[in-house]
């Protein structure tokens, strides 16, 4: 293929049961390389089930996700994070007692050709990937507003910052797709403002997709291109906010009447 | 460049050396716990690889070095002779012959860490103390039951080949690649491993993988370290390789914290001194030690020698 394909990220016919319960019914849903899409939905709608299935915590019971042409059907959390899908967590999980550098260092490590012995032996190339991936870090974390953290334990920074870090942590993986769930959850005004601007930035700066689940109105429609939603496992709309805001299935089922 | 690193460990070979040179005039008793501290230090920091860094909490240390002490021991004993005949009764032979027992007690064990490792690694916390605890007890009993090993009298007549030269050589290469491995951007693995297996994964890293290196590497120089201490004892028996002996480990790791290296070799000191220091008080001397045990354990439970900043932050967050 000389052309890359415009689909990044598709599932087709997704349906994830647990026992008798169909939290994803029949999902068809894509996401186009570069793109910012949302996902929202009341509570229970399967929104993070349907992160899940495609992280590779969950295997869908029928249909098929695939990524870049490829399926990732059966395929691990971490290796589908090699095949450039990360993602940040509902609450946050960070490496709590590691350094904020530690944390992105971390997840530079499938960029970094060395492992166990080069590590023991610590020769010349060693020490300059090391340098590399040093310097790396620092150049992320100033540009999430974060350098001054260098040494801190993960753990000590206050909750804006470590939803920051988590952001920063997941780029640092260099993927393609970045998952985004409910980055505004607990944030004040002035936070989802910064964090609006943070995640249009990233977009726009890596080149890369964005899907984002999201309760906070005022985010999802304010920097989206397109929003799917999802009420008991089913998407029952999708287009650009404005049609979402206008749809009365949505209003229905999440938004509610604004009289 | 060499590097600093690496310069500190052969600077602590060839101190290792020079201790040896003057081994003659310590006096032997000193002799004995000096070694005893040694082969302490190298199970210790080994296991706090796995306990500590890469916080899988395993119960087997032990068994591991039973496989490296009766493997070894096996070497010298039966191809020692055939070996030393070919190369001449020289100090150079029988260093060269010690060397490859050693080497060779480690890497079966390691060989055993793979399966112990593969099937159990799954499991997590408690579940995982128990089948490695197993796994020590059953290592224990197969010992017991080969009789060209000694059976339950245990394995004899092994050359004393241990000196303060080879302990604190392997000392220091324990500590060099522990800390070597954990202080690369791939070693930072094990400790986010530990801290969330969850997002651990979800970074891209395999966290099956780096528990058995942790694992396999940790099982290597505990069974170097058995090994040495078949080669200082002279006679090894299956009992010395019980439970009892895991949990001793266990605890240097616990008490050194978690994670923390130096405090760890701190901890194997101080440990293996204590009961000697109690000596005088001889009928007392367990019921000291362990009362120790708690009185460190209520008052620091983060491990004695971890610093008061990243106590705070744990703190901070429980």
């Amino acid at each position: 293929m000389s052309e890359p394909q415009r689909t990044l990220l598709q599932l087709t016919n997704c349906t994830i049961r647990f026992g008798g319960l169909t939290a994803v019914s029949a999902l068809n849903f894509e996401i186009d390389r570069e793109e910012l899409v949302g996902l929202i939905g009341p509570n229970g709608a399967g929104k993070t089930t349907v992160f899940n299935v495609i992280t590779g915590v969950y295997c869908p019971t029928e249909g098929d996700v695939s990524f870049s042409g490829e399926s990732l059907v059966g395929r691990k959390p971490h290796q589908i994070t090699a095949h450039g899908i990360a993602r940040t967590f509902q609450n946050i999980r960070l490496f709590g007692s590691m350094s904020v550098a530690d944390n992105v260092r971390v997840a530079f490590h499938r960029h970094v050709a060395s492992g166990v012995l080069s590590g023991l032996w610590r020769g010349r190339a060693f020490h300059n990937e090391e340098k590399r991936v040093a310097s790396e870090v620092t150049e992320m974390l100033e540009i999430f507003h974060l350098g001054k953290f260098h040494d801190t334990p993960a753990q000590s920074l206050s909750y804006g910052d470590q939803r920051r870090l988590e952001i920063a942590r997941a780029l640092a993986t260099k993927p393609k797709l970045l998952l985004l769930d409910e980055p505004a959850a607990g944030m004040n005004a002035s936070e989802k403002i910064e964090l609006m601007r943070l995640i249009q930035f990233i977009k726009d700066k890596y080149k890369i997709a964005v899907l984002l689940v999201e309760h906070d109105m005022k985010v999802v429609m304010g920097i989206c291109e397109r929003i799917a939603v999802l009420d008991y496992g089913e998407k029952i709309a999708e287009g650009s906010p404005a049609d979402v805001r206008k749809n009365p299935k949505v209003i229905a089922a999440y938004l509610g009447n604004e009289n | 460049m060499f590097g600093r690193a690496k310069t500190l460990l052969l600077g602590a070979i060839v101190a290792s050396f020079v201790l040896q040179l003057l081994s003659g005039y310590i006096n032997p008793y000193y002799l004995d716990v000096l070694t005893g501290i040694g082969i302490n230090i190298i199970l210790a920091v080994s296991l706090n690889l796995i306990n500590g860094y890469t916080g899988q909490f395993s119960l087997g240390h032990a068994g591991f070095m039973a496989v490296g002490a009766y493997t070894s021991a096996a070497v010298s004993i039966f191809l020692g002779p055939h070996f030393l005949s070919a190369l001449g009764n020289g100090n150079a032979a029988i260093s060269v012959l010690f060397l490859l027992a050693l080497l060779t007690g480690g890497i079966v064990a390691a060989i055993a860490g793979i399966f112990v490792g593969a099937p159990s690694l799954r499991l997590k916390g408690d579940y995982l103390a128990i089948v490695t605890l197993g796994f020590g007890e059953i290592i224990r009993v197969i010992f017991r039951n080969i009789p060209s090993l000694g059976g339950a009298l245990g394995l004899n007549g092994i050359p004393d080949y241990t000196n303060l030269f080879w302990v604190f050589s392997f000392a220091a290469l324990t500590i060099y690649a522990v800390t070597a491995m954990v202080n690369s951007t791939f070693g930072r693995g094990f400790l986010a491993v530990h801290d969330n297996e969850v997002a651990a994964e979800a970074m891209g890293l395999n966290p099956t993988k780096y528990k058995m290196v942790a694992f396999v590497v940790g099982a290597f120089f505990a069974g170097i370290a058995g090994g040495l201490y078949g080669h200082f004892k002279m006679s090894i028996d299956p009992k010395g390789f019980g439970f009892l002996k895991s949990i001793e480990i266990v605890v240097m790791v616990i008490l050194g914290g978690m994670g923390n290296t130096v405090g760890v070799i701190i901890a194997a000191i101080v440990l293996t001194l204590l009961p000697e220091v109690l000596r005088p008080v001889e009928d007392y001397r367990m019921i000291i030690y362990s009362l120790l045990l708690i009185i460190l354990m209520l008052v620091r439970p983060q491990g004695l020698f971890t610093p008061r900043k990243r106590a705070l932050a744990e703190r901070k967050t429980t």
